[in-house]
């Protein structure tokens, strides 16, 4: 230790009151808690909570559409509002792509994780965790905004495809209904590479912490066993890195829900529901249905969570 | 079979991390690009003109004078709470323990349209104006989990004879604090800070909702998206932006990284 952290002389020789104070903080660990603990539950509790119980109230809130404003008469026309076909078609549409989005990363993710876990070593596993780690902190704006100058039309994605011969493929699978569209920026397929991109490493470490986990003799002595690779990986790696597969999808399930600046910047028309309640608050100032459907993501996650949790999700994260 | 197997493992794995990289080094490309409008590929040439551009625009300036002021609030009070959280958390069990976890996670766990619309919700109930310091409140209230996370990983490997011995020495609980704890919490405490400061700066979904007209470094980004200004300068400042924080993810990982071999964990 520096020699600038020296100890003083002896507590004892000191004044009174801080030794007073100090034998009572010592004795009374309730009391240290409870020190510590009421400025964040003062902070988490009116800060946070309130303004969720804010948000709730809001949302049995009666908004008037003439007036333009919202009057404190309780109503549950906004819940039933959300039952409308429109709506849940919103809905529908934000959901099936965050299901895409979570299994697109577990099919990219995997292989990665797999190896950074058993077979990088030494500097390559350094190397590796920093290779995934810095894109997750890079900003997300940035990188959204990437993807729309490497997605237009004459940019790099177009020239690269170009350059391979693959131009007619592209054309033939954008000329799929339901995953294609007009140009690459504006498909779903677009929005699901630009979603699938942002979200990957928020899969990739909780599946290599889980598979760090798992004992490499476990594999070893599968294959000795006479398990074909296939085998091994369904019946061993699998289930045991399953948590972290699910863990990691409590991210790239709950981001992809909440998201509304890739829909906006990359993919076909059509709203989502986090496109949906920023719209509802801000142009039309309808606080009361935007507070609605944020119960939607509220109630999804929370379910989410709940079958997480039974899965051994949390033991992962 | 399975020396075959390694090999497209590998290549796989290097695919992914190639993936992610990829479109970060096209952002400083196309920082350079001379071109003034287009997206176009291969680049027609090279410039460094865009910089000087960027630094003469005032709403630039602007918009990172508040991100970082932004950012250091937000910082400063997730690090007061979150290591106050930790240190609560880390002793014994007490009731409602684990409602306080589920708390420190909730902010981030639920999509930042919830926390955004929730906080709008509650300034316009209290008619305060959105500004700096609604930013900042919505900023520290999902930084303090990033403080919370690396302190009190510390903590639970913090040999608790060390604690004893100096009480056993003679010394009280405060001086324990200060020349024991506090000191071996010291790098935990900076990576999270660091961590918080980066999150704040690149934070958006939240800042949409709590920032009234201010823009703040990412807000300014995307606004940029629908009413371009200058396309050839927002390719500077998205650089920028990358650049100032991958520095600090860095030294973040490095001061938590080796933490075990901290003195006396033997």
């Amino acid at each position: 230790m520096p020699e600038t952290l020296a100890m003083p002389p002896l507590a004892a020789t000191q004044g009174g009151l801080r030794r007073r104070l100090s034998n009572l903080l010592y004795q009374r660990r309730n009391l240290t808690l409870l020190l510590l603990l009421t400025p964040p539950l003062l902070w988490f509790g009116v800060v946070y909570v309130g303004s969720l119980l804010t948000l709730l109230v809001q949302s049995v809130f009666t908004f008037d559409d003439l007036a333009m404003s919202v009057t404190p008469e309780l109503t549950s026309q906004n819940f039933q509002d959300l039952l409308v076909a429109a709506n849940l078609d919103i809905v529908l549409r934000t959901l099936s792509m965050a299901m895409a989005v979570t299994l697109g990363t577990v099919v990219l993710g995997f292989p990665m994780a797999y190896y950074m876990a058993h077979y990088a070593r030494g500097w390559e596993k350094g190397f590796f965790y920093v290779g995934v780690m810095l894109p997750m902190w890079a900003s997300y704006i940035v990188k959204a905004y990437a993807w729309t100058v490497l997605l237009a039309q004459g940019g790099v994605v177009y020239w690269v495809l170009d350059h391979l011969g693959l131009r007619g493929v592209l054309q033939a699978v954008l000329n799929i209904p339901a995953i294609g569209g007009e140009t690459l920026a504006t498909s779903n397929l677009g929005r699901f590479l630009v979603f699938t991109y942002i979200w990957l490493p928020f899969m990739v470490l909780p599946i290599q912490a889980a598979i760090e986990r798992v004992p490499g003799n476990l594999l070893l002595a599968s294959a000795d066993l006479g398990a074909k690779p296939w085998q091994t990986f369904r019946t061993v790696l699998w289930p045991l890195a399953f948590p972290g597969v699910v863990a990691g999808s409590i991210f790239t399930f709950s981001l992809t829900l909440g998201d509304y600046i890739i829909p906006q910047l990359v993919g076909p028309s059509g709203l989502y529901i986090g496109s949906m309640v920023y719209t509802l608050q801000g142009t039309i100032g309808n606080l009361p249905m935007a507070a609605a459907f944020t119960c939607v993501p509220i109630v999804l996650i929370t379910l989410y969570l709940g079958v997480a949790r039974r899965l051994g999700a949390f033991n992962a994260l | 079979m399975r020396f075959k197997s390694a090999h497209l493992l590998r290549a796989a794995a290097y695919a992914g991390l190639a993936f992610l990289h990829l479109p970060l080094l096209f952002i400083v490309v196309y920082a350079f690009n001379s071109d003034d409008g287009g997206y176009s590929f291969p680049l027609r040439g090279l410039t460094l003109r865009w910089f000087a551009r960027a630094w003469e625009r005032e709403d630039i300036l602007q918009a990172i004078s508040l991100s970082m002021g932004v950012a250091a609030m937000a910082t400063l009070v997730a690090m007061v709470l979150g290591t106050m959280t930790a240190a609560a958390l880390n002793r014994d069990r007490f009731f409602g323990k684990d409602g306080f976890t589920t708390l420190l996670i909730l902010p981030i766990a639920l999509p930042g349209i919830v926390t955004g619309l929730a906080l709008l919700a509650a300034f316009k109930l209290m008619d305060v104006n959105p500004g700096f310091w609604t930013i900042a409140v919505g900023h520290a209230t999902f930084c303090v989990v990033v403080v919370h996370n690396n302190v009190v990983a510390r903590l639970r490997r913090l040999p608790a004879r060390l604690v004893e011995a100096s009480m056993d020495l003679g010394a009280d609980t405060l001086t324990t604090l200060r020349y024991i704890i506090l000191p071996q919490l010291g790098t935990a405490l900076l990576a999270g800070g660091i961590l918080a400061f980066a999150l704040s700066v690149d934070e958006l979904i939240v800042t949409t909702f709590t920032s009234g007209s201010e823009k703040t470094l990412p807000l300014w980004l995307l606004n940029q998206l629908s009413r371009p200004r200058e396309v050839a300068v927002t390719n500077v400042v998205a650089m920028a932006v990358m650049l100032l924080t991958m520095p600090l993810i860095l030294l973040a990982w490095r001061l938590t990284r080796d933490t075990d071999t901290s003195p006396g964990a033997q």
